[in-house]
């Protein structure tokens, strides 16, 4: 046994690719599934979650506006840094969902393919869901997918990685930037996520990580006049419909989600790529 | 009006051609029958005079016509096989096709749009609607969205009066299509050709109860929406009515499709071929008196051109001809009913008081009826109302920028994103505009083209979802 005190950590939030202390000053101790201290996490208040959705809209235009190739690169690399990372996604699984160590290996490993899956459609989206349509007249009209906006995601709350990867790799993948408030029990995955994420490719702010409580944050992410659309997966089943109606006041595209939380080791299909893109059709005439 | 040798004779299309009855009723299980609700008249807005009563539906009436409708779906429509479906929608094609003169003439009736739109352009596309969609109900499978994608159920859908029998067209076609069975809430002011459309499902002989539709006001729109046997609602019409139904749905298993408001901008750069855009910009916002959602409210001209452009759209306009919707040589109708143009009306009084440099043609104008003169306003700013607000009116905003960065920002200065245009003669710039340009729609070149086969809808709240193309069946399907 070591004479060595390890050294604990109070995580931070990571909003606009840094990593700031919750403005409130706030925050919450984070424990393994069986009660033991693990770490701080930051409480991430109301004024956090609008920094945090105006670093997502600044980030949007130069995000959506790469190419797709690009960012798919960008999204294959993530994979890799997550690769890299892998044993200490193992272990904080491991501690947060309290699953056998060879459970949360098969999470991780899963949660890093799910990544490359999505990586993957960047650049296949646009020919999958577009179409050229043959008008009845002398025009060439074609239809392309883009991206929503800022999309507000309340993340699973149990499944602390994969469930958390499969809701934020989509968004990030159809060019959309993102909002998450992260599992509260268990954020300690989601704070190392930040971390590769700010030290991958991925330019600041197209990905924002709040460690927090969906039921205090979600109905600020949802009535935000600047979110585009928003993923209700994590908010607990009474609070979705409030949600529901607090999103109605700016139109916004509300992901339909099952009320349990799915099995997220399913193969997953583009159901959520979908919701965060919107059909632009262009016309124009043809003649000589 | 421009000094001119010619003069127009009237061509009034006849009247009679619309068949038009003194009672027209609901349409619920394949039987017209007398609803509950409080009697409607419907007003012809071109003369004021009452062309029909119509009896409407009560909140008791909703519940029997969703009822039916999910015994539709359950014992016929929603097991038939795609192919036997396909059929019956290409009968409802060819009914619309061969009544084509009776819809156009009882349209322009009771809407007040120009005979010339309705004939040409609203009535044909309607019937195309269910052409097209009609092909797809055998054809699911190919859709792209697995191999056996399944109907949702009932679905409820209510419309507006700009387009009345397109809308229709547009919302039941692709239900159809798709397996789902309807039931309708056809405008207040604009119920007529609906049912109509109603009779041309008994000629088809559409199993009672597949298509519901059932005459009222909000109130029922409402109920429908609410109704709990509902599985799907599409709404075409304000944002501000979209908003509340979103609040309703909120919380339930519903799927829903929104088509909400505009203030597209249409934006003339200093290369365009001026004539044609021209056309374009008038076709862009009085096509339909300006009902329309996607219409293009905000001119956005470069400023070295704003001159020329007004000069030329002030000529082009003044030789527009306003009046009598049935008369063959109109361009602009009336005005669907007087509260909307006295929406219109206080719009413009905005505009006067907030600054802007107002020019109404000077043709003449009825003197019984709704109608509005096509009115232009130039020097608008960003934020006057007349260039926030939708008017749903002949009414133009002129607005000027001086770079392509600033024409996108400008354009793209609205909570809305249904539509927009762009003039240029350089395609390397419409692709840069058209890639930039936060709407469901980007007209290059051209403006107000539809066509089934081409998804049409929103961007922010201008709603979401799309009606049409492969796109526009997702709204119909449990994927």
């Amino acid at each position: 046994m070591s004479d060595r005190l390890s050294v604990t950590k109070t995580y931070k939030l990571y909003v606009g690719g840094k990593f700031p202390r919750s403005e409130s000053g706030r925050s919450y101790p984070v424990s393994d599934a069986k009660g033991k201290f693990l770490a701080n996490a930051a409480h991430a208040s109301r004024k956090d979650v609008r920094d945090a959705v105006v670093a997502a809209r600044k980030a949007f235009g130069g995000w959506s506006g790469a190419t797709a190739y690009n960012r798919g690169q960008v999204l294959f690399r993530v994979a890799e840094v997550l690769e890299g990372r892998r044993e200490q996604f193992v272990s904080e699984v491991s501690a947060c969902e309290g699953v056998p160590v060879e459970k949360a290996e098969s999470l991780v490993d899963t949660a890093i393919d799910r990544w490359v899956w999505y990586a993957g459609w960047t650049d296949k989206i646009a020919t999958v869901l577009g179409a050229a349509n043959p008008v009845a007249g002398p025009y060439f009209s074609f239809t392309v997918p883009e991206p929503t906006g800022v999309v507000g995601v309340l993340a699973p709350q149990r499944s602390s990685l994969l469930g958390l990867v499969s809701v934020l790799a989509p968004v990030l993948a159809t060019g959309c930037t993102a909002v998450v408030v992260s599992s509260a029990e268990r954020p300690l995955p989601a704070i190392t996520l930040s971390e590769v994420l700010a030290t991958s490719d991925v330019p600041g702010g197209v990905a924002n990580i709040l460690t927090g409580h969906a039921a205090e944050l979600g109905p600020w992410l949802a009535s935000h006049g600047d979110v585009n659309a928003l993923d209700p997966t994590g908010a607990a089943e009474a609070d979705r419909a409030e949600l529901a109606k607090a999103a109605a006041g700016t139109v916004k595209r509300v992901l339909s989600v099952p009320a349990e939380e799915p099995d997220w080791t399913e193969r997953p299909d583009i159901k959520r790529l979908r919701r965060y893109l919107e059909a632009k059709t262009v016309w124009h005439p043809l003649g000589v | 009006m421009p000094d001119s040798p010619f003069e127009y004779a009237p061509a009034p299309e006849s009247r009679d051609i619309a068949n038009l009855k003194p009672a027209y009723r609901p349409f619920i299980n394949g039987e017209f029958a007398d609803g509950g609700g409080e009697p409607l008249k419907s007003v012809n807005p071109a003369t004021e005079e009452v062309l029909a009563e119509v009896s409407t539906a009560s909140k008791s009436d909703v519940d029997t016509a969703v009822k039916a409708a999910r015994r539709a779906y359950e014992k016929t429509w929603g097991r038939m096989p795609g192919a036997e479906r396909a059929k019956y929608i290409f009968r409802l094609a060819r009914l619309i096709q061969e009544r084509a003169r009776e819809l156009a003439v009882l349209e322009s009736l009771d809407n007040g749009k120009p005979i010339k739109e309705s004939r040409d352009s609203d009535i044909p596309t309607a019937a195309a609607h269910f052409f097209y969609h009609a092909g797809w109900a055998d054809k699911l499978d190919y859709a792209g969205y697995g191999p056996d994608p399944r109907p949702l159920g009932v679905a409820g859908q209510v419309i507006p009066w700009n387009f009345p029998l397109l809308m229709l067209a547009w919302k039941i076609a692709p239900a159809l299509a798709t397996g789902n069975t309807v039931v309708l809430k056809p405008a207040e002011t604009t119920p007529l050709t609906a049912l109509v459309f109603a009779e041309i499902c008994q000629q088809a002989e559409l199993p009672p109860g597949v298509v519901n539709i059932l005459p009222g006001a909000g109130d029922i729109g409402a109920e429908l929406v609410g109704h709990p046997d509902v599985n799907k609602i599409a709404f075409t019409g304000s944002t501000e009515v979209g908003k509340l139904i979103q609040r309703t749905v909120a919380g339930t298993p519903k799927k829903l499709t929104l088509e909400l408001g505009g203030k597209a901008a249409n934006v003339v750069f200093d290369d365009a071929p001026l004539d044609q855009a021209v056309e374009g910009i008038v076709n862009g916002i009085f096509f339909n008196q300006g009902h329309v959602c996607c219409a293009g409210s905000r001119l956005l001209v470069q400023e070295s051109i704003v001159d020329e452009v007004l000069a030329k759209l002030r000529y082009r306009v003044s030789t527009l001809r306003i009046g009598d919707p049935l008369d063959k040589n109109t361009d602009i109708g009336a005005i669907n009913s007087r509260e909307q143009l006295t929406k219109i009306q206080e719009l413009v009084d905005s505009g006067d008081t907030e600054g802007a440099r107002r020019w109404t043609s000077p043709c003449p104008v009825p003197e019984r009826g709704f109608f509005f003169a096509p009115t232009v306003f130039s020097d608008v700013q960003q934020s006057m109302r007349i260039a926030r607000e939708e008017i749903f009116g002949p009414v133009l905003s002129v607005l000027t920028f001086r770079t392509p960065e600033e024409a996108v920002t400008k354009a793209n200065n609205t909570p809305y994103g249904l539509s927009a245009g762009i003039w240029t003669e350089k395609g390397s710039r419409i692709l840069w505009m058209a890639n930039r340009l936060r709407a469901g729609v980007v007209w290059a070149n051209t403006f107000n083209r539809f066509d089934p086969a081409a998804p049409f809808g929103g961007y922010q709240e201008s709603g979401f979802g799309r009606e049409g193309g492969r796109t526009g069946l997702e709204a119909y399907l449990d994927v």
